[in-house]
């Protein structure tokens, strides 16, 4: 395949930074997106010229640091992440354009890095349980009723990427935090914390700079671990819930 | 914002059931205009539940407009340099057109009151203090006619994603069941409302009603 990249570069955060046109040929359908940007940066410095910074890091979809605008969509056009989206999405002789997430709360470190620890600080306000340190308690003292367990389960594949701030028409972090208010909410180990959890943690998303949801849904479409829009939901009724009980 | 914005809904309800009095007769409909004024009496003064429900609305604009300069403004802070390409995969296309939406019933609202209720504009130069007359004069003009239908197309649409996006904020929509079934009332409103209101304008237009 052959290729034409039109891919954001930026020297540093203080830099305005720009879209640059590179042309690359020889692209395998079986590579994945990642390793069609490592040939490009072969490419790069071959010819003395900087490489793209990209993140990247597990290479298999769970670790949550790939994080590449792709033609306008979070991760590209599968519903994965961008170290599994594979070539065989594009065509020979597509342009694709790649971006980086574009957040206030996330301001680009270089080209397409940006530096996501907003996140890291709402799970630092809040999204967490307190328990004693020592060893692991039995495992069936707790009982866990199952459709609880299953719907912890499913909102705790949140790998926190990022995709649903960049996806969302307001800048909007969302999902994301419904995704944690919900899987700490449904076990009986999130109770004790529950109301102080989320009143804490929609203020530190606030207060990085985050917008406010409107229920567009492009978050949800774009999130590679299709976390449903209903943990929004559950936000603002544990919200609700929360303000109720005077936190 | 989702509050204020099911108040209106309430009242939007309430208002097209009044108009389609228009297809009882001049006598029906102008009754129950006059009604409107007496309701309520005599606990209420004359034109009390009126007044009651123009500060109400008031109340609920003032919260709605409020709420989406905040929103709106925070949209544009949380992300200051825009995408060169972006697609909006997931959202439909009445989500899109909230604000502007918005801005354009905002200025209907206006025009409207000016037509019917504060100005009593006839474009037809007839006469004003008669409900019924001045509804016929007014869409017997088809540029008037269009004029609401196109403001009731944006009502729908600004209907078709409130509803349902009124639910999730206040959280009633916590199951996958809970937000298909929202959506579809949602949209099933929006058609309700914005192809009620069309009817009159448009039999008026036909002639049906004169």
């Amino acid at each position: 395949m052959n290729l034409t990249l039109k891919i954001w570069r930026q020297a540093g955060s203080s830099d305005k930074g720009g879209i640059h046109t590179y042309e690359v040929s020889g692209i395998s359908q079986d590579m994945s997106f990642l390793e069609m940007l490592d040939v490009l940066n072969e490419q790069l410095n071959e010819m003395g010229e900087e490489p793209i910074a990209f993140d990247s890091d597990c290479r298999e979809g769970i670790c949550g640091m790939c994080s590449l605008m792709i033609n306008g969509e979070a991760h590209g056009p599968e519903v994965t992440t961008t170290c599994q989206l594979h070539m065989r999405s594009f065509k020979d002789g597509d342009t694709i354009t790649i971006e980086p997430w574009r957040s206030a709360a996330f301001p680009v470190i270089k080209d397409l890095v940006v530096d996501r620890s907003a996140f890291d600080r709402i799970i630092q306000s809040g999204g967490y349980i307190s328990a004693n340190t020592g060893s692991a308690p039995e495992a069936n003292s707790v009982p866990v009723p199952r459709d609880n367990a299953v719907r912890a389960f499913n909102v705790a594949t949140c790998i926190s990427c990022g995709a649903c701030v960049a996806a969302c028409p307001n800048g909007s972090a969302s999902l994301f935090l419904g995704a944690k208010i919900t899987h700490l909410g449904e076990l009986p180990q999130g109770q004790p914390e529950r109301w102080s959890r989320v009143v804490d943690m929609t203020a530190q998303h606030d207060h990085e700079g985050f917008g406010g949801c409107t229920n567009i849904g492009e978050c949800t479409a774009a999130c590679p671990k299709e976390i449903p829009l209903d943990v929004i939901s559950q936000l603002n009724k544990d919200l609700r819930t929360a303000m109720r009980h005077g936190h | 914002m989702a509050v204020s914005g099911l108040a209106f809904v309430g009242f939007v309800v309430g208002h097209m059931y009044g108009n389609l009095k228009a297809f009882s007769g001049h006598d029906a409909f102008n009754e129950y205009a006059h009604h409107l004024r007496e309701l309520g009496e005599p606990l209420l003064p004359h034109m009390g539940f009126i007044w009651i429900m123009r500060v109400g609305l008031l109340v609920a604009l003032i919260v709605h407009v409020a709420a989406a300069v905040e929103l709106t403004r925070r949209a544009r802070q949380a992300r200051p340099v825009q995408y060169v390409v972006k697609k909006h995969t997931g959202a439909i296309p009445a989500s899109r057109l909230m604000r502007w939406g918005g801005l354009t019933l905002f200025l209907f609202i206006v025009w409207h009151l000016v037509n019917f209720t504060f100005g009593k504009v006839n474009v037809q130069g007839g006469e004003t203090d008669d409900p019924y007359n001045l509804l016929v004069d007014t869409f017997d003009v088809w540029w008037m006619t269009l004029i609401y239908l196109v403001a009731m197309a944006m009502l729908g649409a600004h209907l078709h994603h409130g509803v349902w996006s009124s639910m999730q904020t206040l959280g009633l929509t916590g199951t996958a069941e809970a937000r298909a079934r929202v959506k579809t009332i949602s949209f099933a409103i929006a058609i309700l409302i914005a192809g009620g209101f069309s009817l009159v304008p448009i039999f008026v237009l036909a002639g049906v009603i004169d």
